[in-house]
Formats: structure tokens, sequence, C-alpha cells
């Protein structure tokens, strides 16, 4: 570390220079992986080894389900109830978890319920819902609730509890109030915690959608699998899966965006 | 002259299982207006424990630390703080960092600008205002911490270690640039340091403390002029004072027998 150049005039840049690298765009194995997967799926079906429709049957049902609309509107009723459980769970796992960070009293009253709550996946809780709020959207939307709550405030609460000591020294040196260190310091220091909350939060809730659907819903993938299933309709239920997988993956990925660019400032390890 | 800082009969525990732990024990001292002192000693004496208790951040377990003839009763602008860690916030630009303490004291855009640009100036950060700390080099986010301090105008400079893990050449740039910046606006400043030629070449006076518990053992005034220089670093004066300094670093007498 103590290279003796002048190391005051340049400021270090961490990554290498994009063209000097000489290796393979990492998307082309993604691709090369992709092509496999559809190729063994294509024996597999063609082998008659599984009961199961190929590639082509299955992307056929796809096309006619789109264009009747059911796939459209299925996926979009899956959608709503995500945004809007998750959106929820959010927005009160967020205060929540400052609240425990930030005063030993809130922690010592919630943690236990927290960490209690948290080993019961959401799922197990339907029954219970069902009983209590019957089979309409509240049931569905308060299972999907409760799976963001639980991923985010934990991670809220672990990045409060995980501030540098010495940044609040810093701020309260210059003159910070409590409220201040907390406002300018401890909530952006927290920031890239929440959004990995927040990402595991989106894939907990979109695991529990499905699920919840097919607890009697009139629209959804989750019900229109089950409604597949009753016909023995795999194709059906193919796209589904499939639906249900690139939705996920796709919010994953503008989430992982809106992390990066609202984390830039971190020094990545 | 009434002393800017000063430590009455400071005692510091922390409580250790069933008995206490003495970090530092029964100290005395006084800093004047304008003066610039060191303080070296092993790690764990107690040095850091010092700083912070004058810094506000720390309370004395006994005894008081008066700064103005005034108890400290917490952290405020009027003292400045700079940490080895830099302790930079990581979501700021350089800018952002050094208006910090601006902003908190209500100074409006314009004004700001204007002192936060000086500071930067100062240091010689100009060329790297916008950027944010990941990108720069330990000695520039130390620089940014210093004009940090600056900017907001304290009467007091605490610096802990602040060059500590800095590379050699980095270290006396940033020393002569720290003399320039005092012999031109005077401020108390308490440094300190595990480096006891840093301690001789910056300050007039040096205070050696003792670990175990954590006391002062010796004060030594360093009879240097300022501005001091890259001749008087090498002159027989400084390796005579350097040599007494060293001497009671390193064979203090042992614990428990009061120097
Ligand atoms: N919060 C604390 N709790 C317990 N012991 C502490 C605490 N802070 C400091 N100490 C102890 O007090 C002693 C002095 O610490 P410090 O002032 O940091 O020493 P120095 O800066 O000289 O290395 C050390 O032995 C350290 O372990
Ligand atoms: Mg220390």
């Amino acid at each position: 570390m103590t290279v003796v150049t002048a190391p005051e005039k340049t400021p270090t840049t961490p990554q290498a220079p994009r063209g000097a690298r000489r290796t393979v765009h990492p998307l082309v194995f993604n691709l090369i992986a992709l092509v496999l997967a559809i190729a063994v799926w294509a024996l597999t079906a063609a082998a008659g080894l599984a009961d199961i429709p190929g590639p082509l049957s299955v992307s056929s049902r796809a096309r006619e389900l789109l264009s009747d609309g059911t796939l459209t509107e299925d996926a979009l009723a899956s959608l709503q109830r995500v945004l809007l459980g998750f959106a929820l769970g959010t927005l009160v796992a967020v205060p929540v978890g400052f609240l425990m960070g930030w005063y030993p009293v809130a922690r010592g009253l919630l943690e236990p319920y927290v960490q209690f709550f948290r080993t019961i996946p959401p799922l197990a809780l339907i029954p219970l819902v069902i009983v209590l709020m019957g089979i309409g959207e509240t049931p569905k939307i308060f299972v999907i609730f409760l799976a963001a709550f639980m991923s985010c405030v934990v991670a809220a609460f672990q990045g409060v509890t995980g501030v540098d000591r010495t940044l609040i020294d810093a701020a309260r040196v210059l003159g910070a109030s409590d409220r201040t260190v907390f406002l300018k310091v401890v909530i952006p220091a927290s920031t890239p915690f929440i959004l990995v909350g927040m990402r595991i939060g989106l894939g907990a809730a979109w695991a529990t959608v499905v699920a919840a659907e097919m607890i009697g819903a009139q629209k959804g993938l989750g019900f229109e699998m089950v409604h597949a299933q009753t016909y023995y309709d795999v194709p059906t239920i193919f796209v589904g899966l499939i639906s249900i997988g690139v939705i996920g993956l796709v919010m994953d990925r503008l989430l992982l965006l809106a992390e990066r660019r609202l984390t830039a400032w971190q020094e990545r390890r | 002259m009434s002393p800017k800082i000063s430590f009455r009969d400071v005692v510091k525990t922390y409580p250790l299982k069933s008995t206490t732990f003495t970090a530092l024990g029964q100290v005395s001292l006084d800093i004047g207006d304008r003066e610039f002192v060191a303080v070296v000693g092993p790690s764990g004496c107690g040095k850091s424990t010092l700083l912070s208790m004058v810094a506000g951040l720390v309370e004395p377990t006994s005894g008081t630390v008066t700064v103005d003839g005034a108890p400290v009763t917490g952290p405020g602008p009027d003292r400045g703080v700079i940490f080895q860690q830099y302790a930079l916030f990581p979501w700021l630009t350089v800018r952002g960092n050094v208006e910090f303490g601006l902003k908190l004291a209500h100074v409006p855009a314009a004004e700001r600008r204007r002192r936060a640009d000086h500071a930067i100036e100062l240091v010689g950060l100009a060329d790297f205002a916008d950027a944010l700390p990941k990108t720069l080099s330990g000695g520039m986010k130390q620089r940014c911490a210093i004009a940090r301090a600056y900017a907001v105008d304290p009467e007091v400079l605490l610096m802990d270690e602040p060059f500590g893990a800095l590379d050699a050449l980095t270290r006396v740039q940033l020393q002569d640039q720290l003399l320039d910046t005092w012999t031109q606006e005077r401020r108390t400043v308490l440094f300190i340091t595990h480096d006891v030629d840093e301690a001789v070449y910056l300050a007039g006076r040096v205070v050696v403390m003792a670990a175990r518990p954590g006391r002062i053992h010796r004060v030594i005034d360093v009879d240097l002029p300022y501005p001091r220089t890259e001749e008087i670093r090498l002159s027989a004066e400084f390796a005579r004072i350097r040599n007494d300094v060293w001497t009671h670093v390193y064979h203090q007498s042992p614990a428990g027998s009061a120097a």
C-alpha cells in the first residue's frame, strides 16, 4: 500500500479499462445456457421420457392465451396483487425497522414478534386467513403484505444497527442533533440494506401470490394453473410457470437496477 | 492567560465484568489558546479517550474537562474532529461533505458554497470537488475530512492519528499543509500520533503518555521556531528533542509508579 509515487494527482479508478479486456461477454454464456435448456426440454419431450409437452406446443398455447387476452389479464391480476401487498409491506416495514434499530425500547418490544413470525412461512397462514377474512382479495393481499414485510423489516433494522459509529460521531461533532443524525446519516447509510431487503421481499411476495391465488380467485396466474390442472391441460400449466419465472426475473432485475443507481456511492468489494 | 482546554483530575473507567477498567487515571493538563500540542504514547494508553472527552463524545467518570472555562457537555461545531478512518459520508461528494456542517449551521447557500470552496481550495482538492469519496485515495480522503472540519471554522482542532494510515510522502505533504494553515489562522490543536518525529515536527509541546492506567508521563517543550522547515527537521536540536521524547515513550517506568 505504500507506493511512493505521486498518489495525490489522479483519483484511483477501481475498474480496469473496458476495452482492454478480451473476455467473452457473460451474456453469451447465459444465452448458451438458455438454448441448451430448451434443447434438453425438447429432446425429453420428443423421446417421451416424461409425459410433458414440448417447447412448440407450449409456445403455441402461449400464443393462443395471449391472443384471447387471458394471459395478459391473469398476469396483470397477479402483478396488481403483488405490487399492492409489496408496497404496503415495505411502507410499514421501513419505519418499523428504523424504530427497532434506533430505539432500544422499540427493539425490545417488537423483536420477539418479528423473530417469531419470521419463522412461519406466510403460506402457512393461509388457512387461518381464509377463516378470518374469507376468500376475497383481502386475505391474498394480506398474506403478500406479510411476506414482503417480514423480509424488509429485518433488513431495515439491520441497516440501522450496522451504521458505522464514526459516521455518526462525525455528524455529531459538526453539530448534528439526534434528529439530523437520523435523517442525514442513518437513513442514507442504511439504504443499501433496505434495497436488498426490498428485493428479497419482492421475491417472497411473488412466490406467495401464486399460492394465494390457488385458494379461490377469478383471475391470476395461480388461478389459471389450478384451473388447467383440473382439465389435465399441461401446456397451460407450463405457460403459467414460465410467465411467473419471466415476470419475477424482470421485477428483480428492475429493482437491482434501482439499487445500483441509488447506491452507486458504495465502495464495492 | 486562562487555558483554552483544561483537564482537571480526569478519570475514565469502563465497567469490566466484575471490576472496572481504568482507561485514564487522574489526568490534569492545560492547553493554551492557539497552542499546538501533540500527544504520543503506546496504544491503549487513553489518547483517543482524552481527545473524545474534549470533543464531547465521551464523558469523564470524574474530574472536569473545560473549553474556554466551561465544562464540555456534548459535541459542538466549535471543536472540529478529524478521525483516522476519515469518516467521510460516502453518499456525498467532496463538496457535499464539506458543506455538511455549514448546512447544519444554516449558512445561506451562496455563502456556504463560497466557504466550502475556500476550504476545498486550501487542502488542494479543487479539481475533485464533485467527486465521490470512493474515487479518492487515502490522502485525498483525509484532505477532504480536514476541509470539512475547517469549513465550520472551529477554534479547536482535534486530530486523532489523522495521518497514521497514509504513506510516508503523503504524510509529509499533509503535515506541511497543516502547519501552513496553522501559522496563517492559528487554532488550538490537539494532535494525537504514534509517530514521535511527527509529534516533534508539528507541536510546540509534546505530551508523552503511559499505559495501565492511562496517564501523562512527561510533557516536553519543543523549542523550535515556526515555520518549521526541512532544515529544522534535519537540525541537531530537532534530533535532541526527538531522542528525548523517544526515551520517554520507550523507557517508561513500570505501571503504577506515577511519573
Ligand atoms: N467503550 C469502551 N469500553 C471498554 N473499554 C474501552 C472503551 N473505549 C476504550 N476502552 C479501553 O480504554 C483504553 C484506552 O483506549 P483509547 O483511548 O482508544 O487508547 P489509544 O487511543 O491510546 O490507543 C483501551 O485499553 C481500550 O481498550
Ligand atoms: Mg486511539
